[in-house]
């Protein structure tokens, strides 16, 4: 599999506080790939990285090749890269349809910066449709976003992410104020939603039966170091990855839910 | 001859006047974040009060030093009256709406203020000029001042005194400030907002018609005189920044300077010069010659 | 492709005001006259409230329009109408574009207050402007329609004509540029400036637009005005006019191009009925209609029209 995002030697410092020192991440296309580490460890700094909310001091991030770092969240965003976020980011006074369809519409109407890949099979209400089907959310069409129950926000914050068609998702804690209950419902209906799209996912998450459950790699941040970088069952028997992650107590992993 | 003393002693009382009046509205803003459009109105109202009391006493026959007196009388009336009745009355009930929801709100109150000031007083101008020329004239650097503008300088430097003594030294000043730096947290703290709004609305109030008050004898009172001070205090706190009590006198002073200026040197550029700075300040400072960056966090 | 319906009712409703200007009354021209011209302007206001923004400046491009439609006409050799309104849309694009490059940077208040003290400097530079008149401003005299004199009465229904046919054509194309994907954006860019972002868009280049959009409004409206008055003044930039068009601007809601044309009849009609029966309290009233706007109907009067057709309405008012 060929390598689709490849960030190289980033570092970031907020005045004396070290969010990100030698960070080194190849990311092969298709793979689906779990952030962990405690607040503060430098997730989500390595999230805004990418996707262009924080330029890095130092180091580069490629995206299929092309140097894509310290440029604006649109550019990136029309390259191929979306995300989500931990609190959900909607349109609230409209209604979910009209949530999905402003980012069709940006698409639809195009421009010189957006990359191939991102061109809308069909109308952009078919393109709509298809995606409220994907996410479930078809039954919710008319309802207004400010008015929705949290978890339904955070699926449709993550459908704005997938709606402008990118090749690399990024997922800030999608599972953070989603019940115990419904957690695996969300998250098993993104992840049909990326296989069916074949979208490359990176996600921040705290709650380890999440992540067992869908990754096939997991990076292990601390103290704005990766300390761990492999597959599950390997990283989450690293001793460090035990002792500053899980925490040394050893508790259940399903207790670090966030 | 040189014009520069001239120039600077007219800047000197021009930005007395301008610090009374945008002192007030700023500290209205700084800690209701209300954007008093109706500031200019309560301006108006304590000079039409200003009138109608100093001329009754006049008219009366009483001590003319009497009328100095009816000066402030006429401040305070409308700030202990037209404050606490459009804070508790109205405002109050709006404080959730959005910031700029809120000017629109005092907006209708100007509207009606000025509709109020015609019915109460008319529309033809007032005058009550001798509190101006019972103080007869002196000089300074060879310029004739009436002595009245002394009035205003001092008024200028007591009010600016007096709020630097009572939210740098007292108690209940103290939580003002908390209030101003954060609303939350102070709610949080224990501090009665509610009250502190009510205070602070009066205060202010207070301070709009003091301007007004002091301003009567120096002007014909006329319609239409709050529509034309209130976007000039406005152009006074944006320049220092909106809230910010020593940006209001660096905005009084910086306007007082400009349009002095402007007038001796070349006046048809008086009203344009004042935003003209205005607008500059804002561009290159957004948030006002005294105010920090804020950063957002998603 | 299907022709909107907004679109069907916009023509016939251009298409029953022409063909009543000839048997109503003087008043009732003069009446449409002044709603149509201001609700030009209102349209402006519309676009810029969609997009969360309130100008309390927007005095500079009516005034500015008029201005340019009057120097067009009396200086310019050019005094026909169309030539007028195309000098004053002229106008307010080329400052609108300038001006919109450091303005569509700002929000809410801050916003408010540098449109305002653009608005002022211009303002600051007519009242000395001898040259224009000053205060007093100026004559403005409208000879032809498209190279055609008029006079007379064919004067006063060539003037009614050409108001209601380039508001009918403004509100039209404003319609149209809203219902695209470009114009849905102004209400995203309202709710979250982040995740349009987020989503591939700028959201300065969509702030400038509709900026520009409102500002050549704005100047179609005060080329319009000085059509219709005949005359020109500073006080067009004066804050309380700019403060006047927010103010119809609440009031008429944002929900359809018909809010604002209809919210200006409205309150053209309000305010002469009130001027005339009581001079000292007229703006009391619009105050008092103001708050009540505001407490009660913060989707202005068009979210009364649709909600009495038992619609949900999305539009509301501007912040």
């Amino acid at each position: 599999m060929a390598v689709i995002l490849d960030a190289r030697g980033l570092e970031k410092r907020f005045g004396a506080v070290t969010a990100a020192s030698n960070i080194n991440v190849s990311v092969e296309q298709g793979a689906i790939v779990g952030l962990i580490g405690s607040n503060g460890a430098g997730k989500t700094t390595f999230l805004n990285m990418v996707t262009g909310y924080l330029r890095p001091d130092a180091g580069s991030i490629l995206f299929d090749g092309r140097d894509i770092t310290g440029q604006k969240p649109r550019r990136i965003t029309q390259q191929g890269i979306c995300r989500s976020f931990q609190i959900p980011q909607l349109y609230n006074s409209m209604s979910v349809a009209e949530n999905l369809m402003v980012g069709v519409g940006i698409v639809a109407s195009g421009g010189r910066g957006w990359a191939a890949s991102n061109a809308l099979d069909g109308t952009p209400e078919q393109a709509v449709s298809r995606m409220l089907e994907q996410f479930g959310l078809a039954g919710l069409r008319h309802r207004q976003a400010g008015l929705l129950p949290e978890g339904t926000r955070k699926l449709l914050d993550i459908a704005m992410a997938m709606v402008v068609r990118p090749r690399v998702l990024l997922l800030d804690e999608p599972t953070s104020g989603v019940s115990a209950d419904e957690k695996f419902a969300l998250m098993d209906m993104v992840m049909a939603a990326v296989r069916a799209m074949q979208v490359t996912v990176l996600f921040v998450e705290h709650d380890m039966e999440v992540v067992e459950r869908y990754v096939q790699r997991i990076l292990a941040f601390y103290e704005g170091r990766i300390i761990a970088d492999g597959p599950p069952a390997e990283v989450l028997r690293d001793v460090e990855v035990r002792r500053f992650v899980i925490g040394e107590q050893d508790p259940p992993a399903g207790d670090r839910h966030a | 001859m040189s014009q520069i003393p001239a120039v600077l002693a007219d800047a000197v009382v021009y930005a007395s006047w301008l610090f009374v009046i945008a002192v007030g509205l700023t500290l209205i803003y700084g800690v209701m974040k209300i954007l008093n459009i109706a500031h200019g109105s309560l301006y108006a109202l304590g000079a039409y009060s200003a009138v109608t009391l100093a001329g009754g006493w006049l008219a009366k026959g009483y001590a003319p030093l009497g009328s100095y007196a009816m000066l402030a009388l006429a401040a305070l009336l409308v700030g202990l009256i037209a404050g606490p009745v459009i804070e508790r009355g109205l405002l109050r009930f709006l404080y959730a709406k959005d910031e700029i929801v809120l000017v629109l709100v005092t907006y209708a109150l100007f509207l009606i203020l000025e509709d109020a000031i015609k019915l109460t007083w008319g529309v033809d101008p007032m005058f009550v000029a001798e509190p101006y020329a019972l103080l007869g004239n002196f000089e300074i650097a060879g310029l004739t001042y009436p002595t009245y503008t002394l009035v205003l300088v001092a008024a200028a430097i007591v009010v600016g005194l007096a709020l630097w003594w009572a939210l740098g030294f007292t108690r209940s000043g103290k939580m003002l400030l908390a209030v101003i730096h954060d609303r939350e947290m102070s709610a949080a703290m224990g501090v009665n907002v509610g009250l502190t709004y009510f205070v602070t609305f009066t205060i202010g109030a207070f301070l709009a018609a003091l301007g007004g008050a002091l301003t009567a004898p120096t002007i014909s009172v006329v319609t239409g005189m709050g529509a034309e001070v209130i976007v000039t205090a406005f152009a006074v706190v944006v320049i220092g920044g909106l809230g910010s009590l020593g940006g209001a006198a660096l905005g009084a002073v910086i306007v007082g300077l400009v349009r002095s200026a402007a007038v001796h040197y070349q006046p048809e550029l008086e009203l344009f010069s004042i935003y003209l700075v205005m607008a500059a300040v804002l561009i290159a400072r957004p948030k006002g010659l005294f105010s920090g960056a804020e950063v957002r966090k998603i | 492709m299907s022709v909107h319906r907004t679109s069907v009712a916009l023509v016939a409703a251009a298409g029953a005001l022409l063909a009543l200007g000839p048997v109503i009354p003087n008043w009732a021209v003069s009446l449409v006259n002044v709603s149509l011209g201001i609700g030009v302007v209102v349209l402006g206001m519309m676009v810029l409230m969609r997009t969360g923004l309130v100008s309390f400046g927007h005095g500079l491009y009516y005034c500015l329009g008029a201005y340019a439609a009057g120097l067009a006409s009396n200086r310019f050799g050019a005094p026909d109408m169309l030539a007028m309104v195309a000098g004053g849309a002229l106008a307010a694009l080329l400052v609108s574009a300038v001006l919109g490059l450091l303005l569509a940077k700002y929000r809410e208040i801050f916003f408010a207050m540098l449109s305002l003290a653009f608005s002022m400097i211009l303002y600051g530079l007519l009242v000395k402007s001898a040259d224009l008149g000053s205060t007093d401003g100026f004559n403005v005299h409208a000879k032809s329609i498209a190279g055609f004199a008029v006079e007379g009465d064919a004067h006063r229904l060539g003037v009614y004509s050409v108001i209601v046919i380039t508001a009918a054509l403004c509100a039209l194309l404003l319609d149209a540029y809203l219902r695209s994907h470009r114009g849905r954006l102004a209400e995203a860019i309202r709710d979250n400036e982040l995740r349009v972002e987020y989503m591939g868009a700028s959201v300065f280049a969509t702030v400038h637009l509709n900026y520009v959009i409102s500002a050549v409004l704005a100047g179609v409206g005060g080329a319009l005005m000085a059509i219709h008055i005949g005359h020109i003044d500073p006080e067009m930039t004066y804050w309380p006019q700019s403060g006047e068009f927010v103010f119809i601007g609440i009031l008429s809601g944002t929900g359809s191009v018909f809010a604002p044309l209809l919210g200006s009849v409205v309150f053209e009609t309000v305010r002469s009925y009130a001027y005339e029966k009581s001079p000292d309290t007229w703006q009391m009233v619009l105050g008092v209609t103001m708050l009540m706007v505001i407490v009660f109907l913060p989707g202005g009067l068009w979210s009364l029209a649709s909600r009495l057709r038992g619609r949900p309405d999305s539009a509301r008012t501007g912040g």
